[in-house]
């Protein structure tokens, strides 16, 4: 990958990498199609060796974004003594770590090149510039703080005390600035060349040659390279980043990437369960109906042969009836026979009946 | 509640009404603290910790116990266990209630409540879960509604319209339960962009799996578990169907939360076992999540299956209220206990007594809702003029 | 696709933007076609 040199804004002196600038953070859609960040965008280089914790940073940062004094003036080093994190009037912090000599880190949104904050949003109030910024447009945020959930370095902050306009609240890397080919307040306030702005995949290989003279004074990892799919700021550190609470174990997956699995399964749900439901809905209906119509076969069944029971019943009581009927007459009959004869021929016989 | 029972006198001054008017008035002071003073006046939410019991309770178990209304719909319309039908409006009924205090409790819990509707009709940020979440809550909440207005109608005499809405019953329930899978489990997949932050043992691939697998016995037992309080104290609003059905839908409920929560477990156990997390088991972290999946699942679901094999009504119940708790206590977890699991303690989070205070005041005001509506609407019996169609 | 995406944010909310506007098409779809295929059932 070739390295264009225009447009080189940085205060980068001792450029003369002769070798291939490090692979930039890549990040994969689910298809497989491959995103590798804006081209030519901006980042910052902080190298935390050269940090001494002058907090001229955290106060031309205060200075570039008018945000409020803070309480102990940016001379004042005792609040080093503790840990702090960005809050919603201040947009970066330096923090003092100490070893065998004390280190000093200063922290600040790493502008993700997949945002985190920016994936997690649901009225698209964050977006990731071209110039390299992750800005935040107040205009649309609901107040939902989910950004802050995702963030997986805890940067954004939210202004919990304001009732009626609270907003979340973060470091823009001036991007007003940015647009007007000027470098961040905070890189251009810092007078121990701890910070340096450029393009990020010129810093990137600027980084590593640094690594590569200076074996002994880095560890061999430039933070935010890869970090949650590549960040515009990135770290050179003497020792192991997670000694000054950066966390090594966030993965160099991005964002989106971790959404998408999930993402894309709406849409099968949508497709598969109507159909699926409607299938068994039928299915369910059908048997009643077949349920009902075999009772209705069984109960007109049952109708015919009773009825026809009933009928066999009258027909042998008929017969006999008949029969009885007919045995009746033919007695009857007989009777008046035998009677007839019995008058003409013996009268005597008569008497004798009597 | 009210012991005078078919009396026409109504006592003002009953232990629940003076209660629920204490909950309700210190509701209201908190509501009013909150939009003068905002979110930070009465939360101990901070930067590292920007969702609280708010989001964990009264969003996430809101939603998961409201799931009584998909299920029970399903079971009736669907699947065609006529059987339910009784239950089905009681069911529908609480869903909605869940669904709107749910959007009520948002309103406390966003910074800028007016701008609710803005995901869905201003700027859709499409690529987060959470737009899902809210375009599926608000569909359905829309879905419950009108499913819901029969029994408004009967009540108010309305016969043209409601006839018009019962023909729909069917396409109502299938985009019920369509949405109802859509935003359950995109609850879960919420964690999924957070995988530094969430304890190993509760984020997996698998977490939208979880939550909608779990939304279905959380319906059941949440079924079971509000006709036992109906039965001791709305039973004279109930008609001879709904007393004869009662003890086959706690059967039949109990029957299929025992086995669906079965088949959880065995997912549950493939996450852990899909990505190698074994070795947490023996942690801290790993006793506290036993406690959830054994002593708040596995048990219960064994007291189910007794109480189907016995017939015992009374172990049914019993297992209803202890898989709620730990529908609960899974929720809380995921959200707030194993959340940020990393920070040490002195960051971590912990409510204050007004979050859970402003908790409270939404969940009683739901009680009172519910007990409004079925002591007028038909809900727990049916209309004379209405039978069951 | 004509448009070109450098972010797989952007490129994510394009496309999920354009899935959800089929997914609504497809709720509609399918009880109209389901209407259409048992229409001429006979209730017997």
């Amino acid at each position: 990958m070739g390295i264009s040199r225009r447009k080189f804004i940085g205060c980068l002196g001792a450029l003369a990498l002769g070798q291939a600038a490090g692979v930039p953070g890549t990040a994969k859609g689910a298809a497989g199609k491959e995103f590798s960040g804006w081209p030519d965008s901006l980042g910052v280089l902080h190298d935390i060796t050269k940090c001494i914790g002058c907090r001229q940073c955290e106060s031309a940062c205060h200075r570039v974004n008018n945000l409020p004094a803070p309480e102990t003036a940016f001379d004042d080093l005792s609040v080093l003594d503790q840990k702090r994190r960005t809050d919603a009037d201040v947009f970066t912090v330096v923090n003092r770590f100490d070893s065998d000599r004390p280190v000093f880190v200063k922290t600040q949104c790493n502008h993700c090149l997949e945002p985190a904050c920016a994936s997690a949003c649901f009225v698209k109030a964050f977006e990731k510039t071209p110039e390299g910024a992750v800005v935040y447009d107040e205009s649309l945020c609901v107040g939902c703080r989910y950004c802050m959930v995702a963030c997986p370095f805890n940067i954004p902050a939210y202004e919990y005390h304001k009732a009626l306009d609270p907003r979340v609240t973060k470091c823009t890397l001036c991007h007003p600035l940015l647009k007007e080919g000027k470098r961040p307040g905070c890189v251009d306030a810092c007078p121990a060349g701890a910070l340096i702005s450029g393009k990020r995949d010129e810093l990137i290989a600027y980084a590593w040659q640094r690594i590569q003279t200076f074996p002994e004074r880095y560890v061999s990892h430039v933070y935010g390279e890869h970090e949650m799919g590549g960040t515009s700021w990135l770290y050179l550190s003497g020792q192991p980043f997670s000694r000054m609470g950066m966390r090594e174990d966030l993965g160099t997956k991005s964002a989106p990437e971790l959404t998408a699995g999930p993402l894309s399964a709406v849409p099968i749900v949508v497709g598969l369960w109507p159909v699926l439901l409607t299938g068994v809905y039928a299915i369910s209906k059908r048997k009643e109906k077949i349920a009902a119509q075999e009772k209705q076969a069984a109960v007109e069944q049952a109708v015919v042969q009773s009825r026809k029971q009933a009928q066999d019943q009258l027909e042998t009581l008929r017969k006999k009836w008949e029969q009885e009927k007919q045995s009746a007459i033919n007695f009857e009959v007989k009777k008046a026979l035998e009677e007839a004869a019995a008058k003409d021929p013996e009268p005597s016989q008569t008497k004798e009946d009597e | 509640m009210t012991d005078n029972g078919g009396q026409t006198v109504r006592k003002l001054w009953t232990p629940f009404n003076v209660i629920v008017g204490i909950i309700l008035a210190v509701g209201g002071v908190l509501t009013l603290m909150r939009f003068t003073q905002g979110i930070g006046a009465v939360t101990n939410l901070d930067n590292n910790n920007p969702w609280g019991v708010w989001i964990g309770f009264d969003l996430l178990c809101g939603v998961a116990l409201a799931a009584g209304g998909y299920v029970t719909s399903a079971a009736c319309y669907i699947f065609g266990l006529k059987r339910y039908h009784s239950a089905v409006r009681p069911a529908i009924l609480t869903a909605f209630l869940g669904y709107a205090l749910v959007v009520l409790a948002l309103h406390y819990d966003v910074g800028r409540p007016w701008r609710l509707p803005y995901p869905i009709f201003v700027s859709q940020g499409t690529s987060s879960l959470l737009f899902e979440v809210g375009l599926c809550v608000f569909l359905y909440l829309t879905v419950l509604f009108i499913e819901f207005t029969p029994a408004a109608f009967e009540w108010l005499g309305l016969k043209k319209i409601r006839a018009v809405v019962v023909k729909l019953t069917l396409i109502l329930t299938i985009f019920g339960v369509v949405l109802s899978t859509l935003h359950q489990s995109s609850l879960g997949a919420l964690f999924m962009i957070a995988p530094s932050k969430l304890h190993p043992l509760w984020y997996s691939n698998y977490l939208p799996v979880y939550f909608f697998i779990s939304s279905m016995f959380a319906g059941m037992s949440m079924v079971i578990f509000e006709s036992t309080l109906a039965h001791r104290y709305l039973s004279r609003h109930m008609d001879d169907t709904h007393h004869r059905q009662a003890f086959g839908v706690a059967m039949g409920f109990a029957k299929a939360a025992a086995f669906v929560m079965v088949g959880y477990l065995s997912v549950k156990l493939v996450g852990i076992a899909i990505d190698g997390h074994w070795q947490y088991l023996t942690t801290g972290w790993g006793m506290w999540y036993l406690v959830e999946v054994i002593g708040c699942v596995a048990l219960p679901a064994v007291l189910f299956a007794m109480g189907v094999r016995e017939k015992n009504l009374k172990f049914v119940r019993w297992a209803a209220a202890w898989t709620v708790f730990g529908i609960v206590l899974n929720r809380l977890n995921i959200s707030m206990i194993a959340f940020n699991y990393h920070l040490p303690s002195d960051q971590r989070y912990f409510p204050s007594i007004m979050e859970i205070g402003t908790s409270v005041f939404i969940v009683t005001l739901g009680i009172v809702i519910y007990r409004f509506v079925t002591t007028r609407m038909p809900v727990l019996h049916e209309h004379p003029d209405y039978p069951a169609h | 696709m004509n448009t070109l995406f450098f972010t797989l944010h952007d490129f994510m909310v394009h496309t999920k933007g354009v899935t959800y506007l089929i997914m609504g098409g497809i709720l509609v779809a399918l009880p109209l076609f389901w209407w259409f295929l048992t229409e001429r059932d006979d209730e017997n």
